[in-house]
């Protein structure tokens, strides 16, 4: 996907906005800072645990934004519709994102509906572009310094083994709902706490060590992490032992990576543990002088071992 | 987690390595080969390596299903997923392997049939739902996983679901065991024996390995203490012989009920295994009696002569003969995205662990 992008539509494309590949792109309107993002859902099955892909469509955009330091104001919503979707479906998937954007405290402010032939989409796929007020500016994978610290706001995977559970029947011990959750609340706290963040990024697909990577790929420092600090709740654990994954590329749709100074750590975690989205929050690396560029993990074991980008997807294993 | 926190315990993983370390002659180089892939990727996912003496030298084996499958049975998948009304059930793993001109996985993106399943009584579940498709479960794997599979045509006959059919690509470990124990190019002081096929055949199968080879050997766990716990026992041991160090899963004998399935279902043949040819017996076909349940006749895929990986060693890898870092296309030309070589495409397989986990001095 990287390559792809990067082969295909950065070269095609060029400009100095677009080049910064930021989650969402920072414009300047009469000097005005504006984020303005868009993504789209295609999320198999619609409804799953803990969520639906209309509240995901709805959050995935306010945290895009919400992550560049921004406060998410205006949404678009654009739906494309399979022939023959129940209507108490569609409804369902509606309400849920009138109160998404009720959650968010955004506004769904123009649309696009379209209805294609069955079997040309799959039930339903939404697109959302959201756009936001820049109210930090200072957020920049550049600004990272050696020392600087990694924190997780909470438990990881939660939402890919939801999904995964839900899309193939299977049960594991405990039953894991999706982490899917705006986080412009608890972004705005971390921001009015400490002046010394220096990044954030919502870990999606590829999860945290794929975000990990993207962050200090070409960096002159690497990043160690420490596996027993690794938030991951025991469903997903028994989820990733059983199907052969590794929770650090599962992908997290209410998670925040937070790249902060050392020394304002500890007020950082303070005022994320006092939101519900941050209640688990911990810090799990630092910026380390070995491995520049490179991503390597402490292992419970006591060994260590590099933690490379997501290539394709995961696939279970034979046995 | 419960059986699993307990044998990730890192004071006790420490005192083995200060055991081993203890136990080591350092003016021996002990070569050990982990034969089954998932060994494999937990000495490099726990970074075990880094933990045990310079000298242990650890090797690794052909234990990984999906990595030893011949290029001629993916295009057979490749072949019946392309025809109409089969779909092709399968693990996983199994969509990225190359076989000689293409994979299932591009096969699929080009409109061919295969549909990703856990295990072949789903696939079984899926002949059911869709009574008119051709459902072909695609039977990779050892001694582990073919007792499910076995029962899968047992019920499929049982309840006269006469659209599943397996193409069988089954094998069995120890004749391969016994053709690298004989190899004169691999020097191997021991084997850590894979545990899950073990949990099904029991330890006797392996008693040539002591007897004739004079190998030692442990039947290992695949948890960081149970790699560590199996090493020493390996240095310790003192004259050639199987040993259990899994001994929470593993009996002498085995698993009587699973081994009467897989001998009603399967018999054995000659098979060919990617890298290391052709050996005797190493594989099995299903009987004539459930013949209405094998793909091979049902469908009799018609192929044209495969074409090996040009400049691909999986080959000496899977026989331990050279490490994934001595292959001039890792890294470069064959990478998980893009895999030449199988043992780049399977979880368990060596070139993706070293790929995916490489220590740090490696990378």
């Amino acid at each position: 996907m990287h390559k792809l992008i990067d082969s295909m539509f950065i070269r095609e494309f060029d400009n100095d906005i677009l080049n910064q590949k930021k989650d969402s792109a920072i414009l300047t309107v009469r000097n005005k800072k504006i984020a303005f993002t868009t993504d789209s859902y295609v999320v198999s099955p619609i409804f799953f645990p803990g969520g639906d892909i209309g509240s995901l469509a709805v959050y995935g955009t306010v945290n895009d934004i919400s992550v560049c330091g921004a406060r998410p104001l205006y949404i678009s919503l654009a739906l494309i519709i399979e022939e023959g979707l129940d209507r108490f479906v569609l409804s369902k998937i509606t309400s849920s994102i009138r109160d998404a954007a009720k959650r968010s405290g955004v506004k769904i402010v123009t649309g696009d509906t379209k209805v294609v032939g069955r079997g040309s989409c799959d039930k339903i796929f939404i697109n959302t572009s959201g756009i936001g007020e820049v109210y930090y500016d200072k957020l920049s994978a550049d600004s990272i310094k050696k020392g600087d610290k990694v924190i997780i706001s909470g438990p990881i995977g939660d939402h890919a083994i939801s999904v995964l559970s839900k899309r193939e029947g299977i049960k594991f011990g405990t039953s894991v709902k999706s982490d899917s959750a705006p986080l412009n609340g608890l972004i705005s706290k971390i921001l009015k706490t400490s002046s010394k963040v220096r990044f954030m990024r919502d870990p999606t697909r590829g999860g945290v060590a794929t975000t990990l990577n993207e962050i200090v790929v070409g960096k002159p420092f690497g990043i160690s992490i420490d596996e027993k600090e690794l938030p991951v709740r025991e469903g997903v654990r028994q989820a990733c032992e059983m199907l052969g994954f590794d929770p650090l590329y599962l992908a997290c749709e209410g998670r925040v990576i937070v790249i902060a100074a050392a020394e304002d750590t500890p007020k950082i975690l303070k005022a994320m543990h006092q939101d519900a989205a941050g209640k688990m929050a911990k810090v799990v690396g630092k910026m380390s002088s070995e491995c520049k560029g490179r991503v390597y993990m402490k292992t419970i074991a006591g060994g260590t071992r590099f933690v490379d980008m997501l290539t394709g997807e995961q696939l279970p294993r034979i046995c | 987690m419960k059986y699993v926190d307990e044998f990730r315990d890192r004071r006790i993983i420490s005192r083995l390595a200060e055991e081993i370390s203890d136990a080591v002659d350092l003016s021996h180089t002990y070569n050990f080969m982990e034969v089954c892939g998932t060994h494999t990727m937990s000495i490099f996912r726990f970074g075990l390596k880094d933990i045990l003496p310079v000298n242990i030298n650890l090797i690794s084996g052909p234990g990984c299903p999906v990595c030893v499958t011949p290029n001629d049975y993916i295009d057979k998948a490749i072949w019946l997923a392309n025809q109409k009304n089969v779909i092709v059930a399968t693990f996983g793993d199994m969509v990225r392997v190359p076989g000689s001109r293409s994979s299932l996985e591009k096969e699929r993106s080009r409109g061919a049939h295969v549909k990703i399943v856990y295990s072949s009584i789903d696939a079984l579940e899926l002949a059911r739902k869709n009574p008119d498709q051709e459902i072909v479960f695609l039977g990779i794997g050892f001694e582990t996983t073919i007792p499910t599979v076995a029962q899968s045509i047992i019920i499929a006959r049982k309840e006269k679901v006469g659209n599943y059919s397996v193409l069988c690509g089954h094998k069995t470990m120890p004749e391969a065991l016994k053709l690298l124990a004989g190899d004169e190019n691999l020097k191997v002081d021991g084997f850590l024996l894979p545990g899950h096929v073990s949990a099904i055949i029991g330890a006797k199968p392996y008693e040539f390995l002591a007897k004739t080879f004079k190998k030692r050997c442990v039947i290992a766990g695949f948890e960081p203490i149970d790699i560590m716990q199996s090493i020493l026992m390996l240095i310790e041991q003192k004259k050639p012989d199987i040993a259990i160090q899994y001994t929470r899963i593993i009996s002498k004998t085995g698993n009587k009920l699973a081994q009467e399935s897989i001998r009603k279902v399967f018999e054995k043949t000659s098979s060919s295994w990617r890298g290391l040819g052709v050996i005797e017996k190493s594989g099995l076909k299903i009987k004539k009696e459930f013949r209405a349940f094998d793909a091979e006749v049902k469908f009799n895929p018609k192929i044209l002569p495969g074409k090996d990986n040009l400049g691909c060693i999986c080959g000496d890898v899977l026989k331990g003969i050279k490490t994934p870092l001595e292959c001039k296309l890792f890294g470069r030309l064959c990478i998980p995205e893009n895999p030449v070589g199988a043992c780049m495409v399977s979880s368990e397989g060596a070139c993706a662990a070293y790929y995916k986990y490489r220590a740090k001095e490696n990378g």
